[in-house]
């Protein structure tokens, strides 16, 4: 079995939600039920790889003792040497789970990692800010293993999700959440399902990739329609999931497709993702570089800040050229994005113009398909092979 | 002290229009971006002394010079 996928899971969460629903129409605390479901649907997903369950069981435990020795330490002093120790050591088994993927080591290699390193290394980081003065281990738990968004996110932070979980909804509020929570899975389905798969076959059965330009054009866009099917359809599911028990996750993909700048691309295509990226490591590199005068012009900063927050976004995705050079692509266009905003006046005097923004959007999707060409393995395949010639 | 704030969005801003309108959105004008407001974070240290982190507010919560007044105010009354 495995999350939102095949009519075993289905059946389980169909039966999961029953408890959760009739909890919530009493108007019943759901925290304890809901932290119950999560521990037996990912215990039972793990169940059939005993290593993997150990450093799942090693992960959340080692990670809840980091944050509980650091909310001591963070008591005494406001330490950045402890703070920069404590947020490596939070990230460390993703770390391991990366280079084991192009090494022959093999650790922390489970599902779900990935996401759940972002949701500890928040916590660590607002320790250090001031902003979380105590941790309760049944709240970390239901937090981390929250089973609908264990695998693949969305990416929730801790203090929106506390402020969800410790609230009890009245009948009326918590059957229209309910409503909703079910619109989105349905529509998630129809995405998955349906609109993914046909993507997907279309990829398989219909084009070869890549003899000419045309051919690679033609992939680039079929990939990234089934990249935002699968993703958002995904999500959506999980969503809806949340909603049902009663936690509001927040929503990761508006109508990318649409974007008129790489800037707008990004508030829009896996927003939990690119916020997280935002708040954590772009806006604290720019803070950090103005604070101490690094650079003479912002803009220089800015565009370092920019490759820098995407590059590790890449990196994060996996250790694979494919990845990086996913990463540095997008890093690179967003300090192009910034520099074009801010020097040239032939934007900022037609940037509201209809004919200027449809002209914007062309140039955005094409940026956007090129970049999920990247991201498919496709372009360093064709590289590899004009450099093999 | 509303007066310094509004001195100190007017720079960041690049545009007087801040004291005239106190109820501009910023960002749907263009007037702050991700960017400038990292910069707006780092000038409140330095000139306020208040410490404000990048998660720790959401956008709707600054958005308009009187939002962002209001926040120096509740903080400075925290310290």
């Amino acid at each position: 079995m495995t999350f939102f996928s095949g009519i075993d899971f289905f059946v389980v969460l169909v039966l999961a939600c029953i408890p959760a629903v009739a909890l919530g129409v009493l108007e019943k605390n759901l925290k304890y039920y809901r932290l119950l479901a999560s521990i037996g649907i990912v215990g039972y997903i793990f169940s059939n790889e005993l290593k993997n369950l150990v450093f799942l069981l090693a992960f959340v435990v080692g990670e809840m003792l980091l944050i509980k020795i650091y909310l001591e330490l963070r008591k005494k002093s406001r330490n950045a040497f402890t703070y920069r120790l404590f947020l490596f050591l939070s990230i460390l088994p993703l770390i391991l789970a990366k280079v084991s993927e192009v090494t022959s080591l093999s650790l922390f290699q489970f599902l779900g990692i990935s996401y759940l390193t972002f949701r500890v290394a928040q916590v660590i980081i607002e320790i250090y800010d001031g902003l979380i003065k105590e941790v309760k281990v049944l709240d970390y738990l239901d937090f981390i293993l929250l089973f609908s968004t264990f695998s693949s996110g969305p990416i929730d932070r801790s203090r929106r999700f506390l402020a969800d979980s410790s609230k009890v909804l009245q009948r009326k509020e918590y059957l229209d959440l309910v409503g909703t929570g079910l619109i989105k899975i349905i529509i998630g389905l129809f995405y998955k399902v349906v609109l993914s798969a046909l993507m997907y076959l279309i990829l398989k059965e219909e084009i070869g990739c890549c003899k000419t330009g045309l051919e690679a054009l033609e992939y680039a866009y079929v990939y990234g329609f089934y990249m935002f099917f699968d993703f958002a359809g995904y999500s959506l599911m999980a969503i809806g999931t949340s909603y049902i028990f009663g936690i509001k996750t927040p929503e990761n993909f508006h109508l990318p497709f649409v974007a008129t700048n790489m800037k707008d691309f990004w508030n829009r295509w896996h927003m939990t993702l690119s916020y997280w990226f935002r708040d954590f490591i772009f806006s604290r590199l720019m803070m950090t570089f103005i604070r101490g005068k690094y650079f003479k012009s912002r803009l220089t900063g800015a565009s370092v800040a920019f490759i820098t927050n995407m590059t590790v976004m890449g990196l994060w995705h996996g250790l694979d050229w494919q990845y990086i050079i996913y990463g540095v692509y997008h890093g690179i266009l967003l300090a192009i994005n910034e520099a074009y905003e801010k020097k040239c006046k032939f934007h900022k005097k037609n940037k509201n113009q209809w004919w200027y923004k449809g002209i914007s959007w062309f140039i955005t999707i094409n940026l956007v398909m090129l970049g999920f060409f990247i991201f498919s393995g496709q372009f360093t395949k064709a590289i590899t092979l004009i450099i093999g010639k | 002290m509303e007066e310094k704030v509004l001195e100190l969005l007017e720079e960041i801003c690049d545009d007087h229009v801040v004291f005239e309108d106190r109820d501009i959105n910023l960002f749907e004008e263009d007037l702050l971006d991700s960017l400038t407001f990292t910069e707006l974070l780092v000038e409140l240290e330095e000139r306020f002394d208040i410490v404000i982190s990048p998660s720790e507010i959401e956008k709707s919560q600054i958005d308009t010079p009187n939002k962002i007044i209001a926040v120096i105010k509740a903080k400075v009354e925290e310290n």
